[in-house]
């Protein structure tokens, strides 16, 4: 990993006492967060007992840190130097993989209701945008903000349009929505200010469930076109609606 | 969402009055962050593992948060409990006869006590613990109520009149056994009728603040470059108060707006307990236990971690001063606090030792 020159660690500051954040970019980087993705899996699997938390993120990673069971004065230092050393491995292992997860998604019935204005902006058909989102291979950069929430890369950059100017109080559990270079999939509801495409019937979030998050970082995601009857077929078996 | 409900059990708590927002919080549920599960549990931990060290419990056994109007509960069996942190009076009552107890203190209810809880003069919010404690399912390791998503606690909210609560099958029993161990020790029982019965001293938590102006260590946050020589000057010398519209997710503070240097956008990052962001309206916002594992806001300051059960302890209306640390230094305040605090603890356990 040391040897490839865009991933590369920028700083390493304090979030408050409990946690470390390691920045590796300022910007959204593929490669940079699928090392990120493997530093995380790295740290991760060395089951330290002062860490509590790895959170991988677009282009950065948190290290929640249990104080009480460590004596040291610089958890910055900690933390630099386990990224150092985690770095120095021949070869990240990478978590095992995945199968890639299928979303089905219904654009029609107003669930899009900015699929007009998206094809306006970019100069595309809204039977072309659908299409650009069809064919877009996602990868989950991050979870977060609420449970189960992804923030996926690999939008078709001819779909890429800025956030919206006042954001909407409250979007539908399942809204699925673009903006810029990335696309969410909101797990409740939620206030948001991206442009929505569809919704999805599935749940993303279930702590019942042996995997609670439909998304996990670095998965592989593709979504897939239903119809409104399948949406509700799948959205009465999924107790979404 | 919604957790199972828990049935294996008579309930033996039930909720005659909810409180403005009582929910069941423990340590909180860590190793989860990577998927957006924020860790909750109690916002003063400090309270709240002192409620359980003062009955005999474990630290991460669940207990009840309250929050300004508490609620009023009925044991249906013998139960030991104690409540630490806000300075409520606790008025206990079984058929004709009524006491008026006081917090940070164990306490034998009798069978059929009713239990209520009015405002505390001082204070926010108080942990009410049980011997053996609530018996709620564990959902990803912790029994926390998480309410912004729907689980953990008490089917995945804040009480509601009507509730029934299950306390473990052994309450009764270890609510007798320890008490019978507080006796033995000659620790200053006194029997109160017959509904109640606790003792003369009480050990009280310390994030209680006394000050008009209460003081809030904070580390730099790493957006500071982001903002205006002013606005970094305003944030540190000025007094805020905390806004009416503050909850477990956030404390919105009033005070000068805080004015960006470069209206730049901030990648969405991991966030932590007591980071500082500044949204687009200037008005800084201190994250507390409930709140979103990621944003987008640029972070001015990051409390440090042993202030954040005093400030947990503030109501709207209050006011703080925020005043700049080192990392080193917030890492030995959350020492001394540590140690101060088990130093209670052990003193306790010392008391219920077989």
């Amino acid at each position: 990993m040391g040897s490839q020159p865009a991933f590369r660690v920028r700083s390493v500051v304090p979030l408050g006492d409990t946690a470390v954040l390691v920045e590796f970019a300022d910007q959204l980087d593929p490669t940079v967060n699928a090392g990120i993705q493997r530093l995380a899996n790295a740290i991760g699997r060395r089951k330290l007992p002062w860490i509590r938390d790895v959170v991988p993120a677009i282009a950065s990673i948190a290290v929640h840190i249990n104080i009480g069971i460590t004596d040291e004065s610089d958890t910055v230092e900690m933390v630099r130097s386990l990224v150092e050393v985690c770095l120095g491995d021949k070869a990240l292992p990478s978590r095992a993989p995945r199968p890639s997860i299928v979303v089905p998604v219904c654009y029609d019935d107003g669930f899009g209701m900015d699929l007009q204005e998206i094809a306006e902006r970019t100069g595309l058909s809204v039977d072309d945008v659908v299409r650009r989102h069809l064919g877009s291979d996602f990868r989950v950069l991050m979870v977060g903000f609420v449970p189960g929430h992804p923030y996926l890369g690999g939008l078709d950059p001819k779909l890429a349009v800025p956030r919206r100017n006042a954001p909407r109080l409250r979007m539908p559990a399942g809204t699925v929505a673009i903006a810029n270079a990335q696309c969410v999939v909101y797990p409740y509801e939620i206030p948001g200010g991206w442009n929505v495409v569809g919704r999805t019937p599935l749940r993303l979030f279930d702590a019942a469930r042996p995997r609670p998050s439909l998304f996990e970082p670095a998965d592989e995601v593709r979504f897939e076109r239903i119809v409104r009857a399948q949406f509700d077929q799948i959205a009465k078996r999924e107790g979404t609606q | 969402m919604s957790a199972r409900p828990s049935t294996r059990h008579p309930p033996q708590v039930s909720v005659e009055r909810a409180g403005v927002q009582t929910t069941i919080q423990d340590c909180g549920r860590f190793g989860y962050q990577h998927l957006g599960v924020v860790p909750a549990g109690a916002m003063d931990m400090e309270s709240m593992l002192l409620a359980n060290a003062l009955v005999g419990n474990a630290p991460d056994t669940a207990t009840l948060e309250m929050a300004l109007q508490g609620p009023t509960l009925r044991f249906a069996c013998e139960a030991l409990i104690a409540v630490a942190g806000a300075s409520y009076s606790i008025r206990a009552a079984r058929g004709q006869t009524v006491n008026m107890m006081a917090s940070n203190r164990p306490i034998l209810l009798a069978a059929g006590t009713q239990v209520a809880f009015d405002h505390a003069p001082d204070g926010a919010r108080a942990y009410l613990a049980v011997a053996g404690g609530f018996d709620v399912p564990s959902i990803l390791g912790s029994r926390c109520t998480y309410v912004p998503a729907g689980f953990g606690g008490h089917a995945g909210r804040a009480l509601k009149k009507g509730d029934q609560l299950a306390l473990l099958p052994q309450a009764s029993s270890l609510a007798r056994t320890r008490f019978d161990s507080l006796r033995k020790r000659n620790s200053g029982v006194v029997d109160y009728a017959s509904a109640v019965t606790t003792v003369r001293w009480s050990v009280r938590p310390s994030s209680l603040s006394e000050d008009e102006v209460t003081l809030v260590r904070f580390i730099n946050g790493r957006h500071r470059a982001l903002f205006t020589a002013q606005a970094l000057q305003a944030f540190e010398s000025s007094t805020y108060r905390i806004s009416p519209d503050s909850n477990r997710m956030g404390y919105r503070m009033i005070g000068p707006r805080l004015e960006r240097a470069s209206t730049r956008d901030v990648l969405s990052e991991p966030t932590n307990l007591g980071t500082v962001q500044v949204p687009a309206d200037g008005s800084p916002i201190v994250l507390m236990a409930d709140h979103q594992t990621t944003g987008g806001y640029a972070k001015i300051a990051e409390v440090a971690s042993a202030d954040i059960p005093r400030l947990a302890q503030l109501r709207p209306g209050q006011q703080v001063r925020f005043v700049p640390c080192s990392l080193a230094q917030a890492l030995a305040l959350a020492r001394a606090a540590r140690i101060a605090l088990a130093t209670k603890t052990q003193a306790l356990a010392w008391l219920y030792e077989a």
